[in-house]
C-alpha cells in the first residue's frame, strides 16, 4: 500500500454554496476581503457574511506580493494607518491561533543621493514624532546591520545612509490569509470561492445586492475589496473611479542558505530584497507604465530590478530566478488608497492600495469592517474617502511613502 | 516588452517610448464654469477598461511625437495606431474624433 497517498488534511474553512441573501457581501477574498470579514464577526458581531471569489481563495495578488511589512510612511494619516496595522500584526498570530511566520526582522530603505538623505532623515523625523519606531543610519552602520550590501564607495550609486524601521519585517502570505479564513468561517461567515460578481442588484438608487455566476445574491451592503479589478466592477454600478490598473512584477531566487537578515528597499537604484524563510530571495520593483489587467509585465522591468540587485547584491551574482509574476494594482493619482462609502447606497470601496497592500491587510479589514458596520468611517481611514479628489485634501504619498511607485 | 510602432519611425521597443495615458481627454473648454465635481473627474479620472483601451504614447528617444495607440489591456495586442497628423504613415490615419 506504499504507493497510495496520505489522507487529505482536514480543510482550514468549509465550501458552502451561497445562501440567497447576506446582511453583508464582501466581493474578493483577497486579504483585505478576508481581514474585513474577520473584523466584521470579531469586533462588531456581523457574521451573516459572504465573501465572494471569483477565482480562489488568496489566489490575486496575496499570492503575489513581496510580503514586506513597514509602517514608517511620511504623511501623518498613512503613519496612522499603517501603524495601527503594524500593532495588529503583533498580535496576530495569537489571536488567529496561526503561526504565520511574522519576522520583524527590519527594513532599510537605502539613500544614495543627498536628496535620499534629506528625505529619509525628514521621514524619520515624522515618523518619531508620529510615535513610528525610526533610525537614522550611516554608511558604516549599514553595514554591520545588513553585511551583505555593497557599500563600496565605488559603486555607481554609493550607498550614503539608511533608515531603519526596526518593528518591520516580512510575513508568509499564503498563511496570514488562511489564517484569517480560518477563523472568519468558525464564525460562521461563507466563503465562496469561483463565484463571480457580473453586476449589482438595484432597488431605485440602491444596491441590494450581488449578481453572480452562481445567481443572484441579496445583500444589506456590498463592499467591494477586488484589488486590481475595482474599475471593473465599479463600472458596473456606473460608478468611474480615479485608479489605474497596472502589471506589478516580482521575483523568487532558488533556495539558498540564509545570506539576508533583513529586508532592503532602494528607491534610487530601485529594488526591493529580502529572503523568504524557505530560503529564496524575494525582489520587486516599480509597476509597468501603461494599463494592463494581464497579470505580467515587461521584460525590461524584470532586467532593471536584477540589475540594481547585482548592484546593490554582488554576493548574488550566481543566483539563479526561479521565477517570475505579475499581479495587477490599482494607483490612484495621490499613491494613497481609497476606503469609505460611495454614492451608490449601501455600497462601499476598498481600493487603490497600489504597490503596498498586503502590510495594509489587518488594518485595512479593520477600518473597512467599521465603516461597514456603521456606515460611517473610522478616523483611521476618513481621510482616505473618494470625495478627498474633489475637497483636493489628497495624501499625496507619491515619492512620500519610502518607495517609488 | 511590446514592440510599438511609431507612425514616423515604424516598430520599436516599448522602451523608446513614453505611457501617456488615455486618448482624447479633451481640456475642458471653459475650465471656470466647472463645478469642483467636474473639475476633479477630468483631472483625476480615467477610463480603466479591461479590453481595447485607446491611450497617447510619446516616442520619447526617438522623433518625440505624441500619437495614439489602441491596445487591448489583458493580451497586451495592439489593435491600432493612430495619428491625425499630415506626415504621419499610410495606413496609421484612421482619425478618431
Amino acid at each position: 500500500m506504499s504507493h497510495r497517498l496520505p489522507e487529505h488534511p482536514d480543510w482550514l474553512w468549509r465550501t458552502p454554496d451561497p445562501r440567497r441573501s447576506y446582511d453583508v457581501v464582501i466581493v474578493g477574498a483577497g486579504g483585505h476581503g478576508l481581514a474585513t470579514a474577520y473584523y466584521l464577526a470579531r469586533n462588531h458581531g456581523i457574521t451573516n457574511v459572504a465573501v465572494l471569489e471569483r477565482g480562489w481563495l488568496a489566489g490575486g495578488n496575496m499570492a503575489r506580493n513581496t510580503t514586506i511589512i513597514r509602517s514608517n510612511y511620511l504623511c501623518e494619516e498613512s503613519a496612522a494607518l499603517y501603524e495601527h496595522s503594524l500593532k495588529l500584526w503583533e498580535v496576530l498570530p495569537q489571536e488567529l491561533e496561526y503561526d504565520f511566520l511574522f519576522s520583524q526582522r527590519g527594513v532599510l530603505n537605502l539613500a544614495h543621493t543627498l536628496q535620499d538623505v534629506r528625505e529619509g532623515t525628514r521621514r524619520v523625523n515624522a515618523n518619531r514624532l508620529g510615535g513610528v519606531d525610526a533610525e537614522w543610519l550611516d554608511t558604516d552602520q549599514v553595514r554591520e546591520f545588513c553585511p551583505i550590501v555593497n557599500t563600496s564607495p565605488e559603486v555607481r550609486y554609493p550607498v550614503l545612509g539608511a533608515t531603519l524601521q526596526p518593528r518591520a519585517g516580512i510575513a508568509k502570505h499564503d498563511h496570514v490569509a488562511w489564517a484569517l479564513a480560518r477563523k472568519a468561517d468558525e464564525y460562521g461567515v461563507d466563503l465562496i470561492q469561483g463565484c463571480e460578481v457580473t453586476g449589482f442588484l438595484r432597488d431605485g438608487d440602491r444596491v441590494v445586492g450581488v449578481r453572480t455566476s452562481r445567481g443572484p445574491i441579496g445583500a444589506g451592503r456590498v463592499a467591494l475589496a477586488a484589488a486590481g479589478h475595482s474599475s471593473v466592477l465599479a463600472d458596473l454600478a456606473g460608478l468611474r473611479l480615479p485608479v489605474q490598473s497596472h502589471p506589478l512584477q516580482a521575483l523568487v531566487s532558488e533556495l539558498l542558505e540564509p545570506v539576508h537578515p533583513t529586508v532592503v528597499m532602494s528607491n534610487h537604484v530601485h529594488v526591493y530584497v529580502s529572503q523568504a524563510h524557505k530560503g529564496e530571495l524575494v525582489m520587486g520593483a516599480g509597476v509597468d507604465s501603461y494599463n494592463g489587467y494581464g497579470q505580467r509585465g515587461s521584460f525590461h522591468q524584470i532586467e532593471h530590478q536584477m540589475a540594481a540587485a547585482l548592484e546593490l547584491f554582488p554576493i548574488f551574482g550566481r543566483a539563479h530566478v526561479l521565477r517570475t509574476w505579475g499581479g495587477i494594482v490599482d494607483v490612484t493619482p495621490d499613491a494613497s488608497p481609497i476606503i469609505g462609502p460611495t454614492p451608490v447606497e449601501n455600497l462601499y470601496l476598498n481600493c487603490g492600495w497600489g504597490t503596498g497592500g498586503f502590510k495594509a491587510t489587518p488594518a485595512s479589514g479593520w477600518v473597512y469592517a467599521h465603516t461597514i458596520a456603521t456606515g460611517e468611517p473610522h478616523p483611521l481611514n476618513a481621510p482616505f474617502a473618494l470625495e478627498r479628489f474633489t475637497t483636493g485634501a489628497l495624501i499625496d504619498e507619491h515619492g512620500a511613502a519610502a518607495v517609488a511607485h | 516588452m511590446l514592440l510599438i510602432a511609431c507612425p514616423w519611425c515604424g516598430e520599436r521597443d516599448e522602451l523608446e517610448f513614453h505611457y501617456g495615458g488615455q486618448a482624447h481627454v479633451a481640456h475642458p473648454a471653459d475650465p471656470e464654469a466647472l463645478s469642483d465635481g467636474e473639475w476633479a473627474e477630468y483631472l483625476f479620472v480615467r477610463d480603466n477598461p479591461k479590453g481595447p483601451f485607446a491611450e497617447r504614447w510619446s516616442h520619447a528617444a526617438g522623433c518625440r511625437r505624441w500619437f495614439s495607440v489602441v491596445r487591448h489591456t489583458v493580451t497586451h495586442r495592439i489593435l491600432a495606431v493612430q495619428s491625425n497628423h499630415p506626415t504621419a504613415a499610410d495606413g496609421t490615419k484612421p482619425v478618431t474624433a
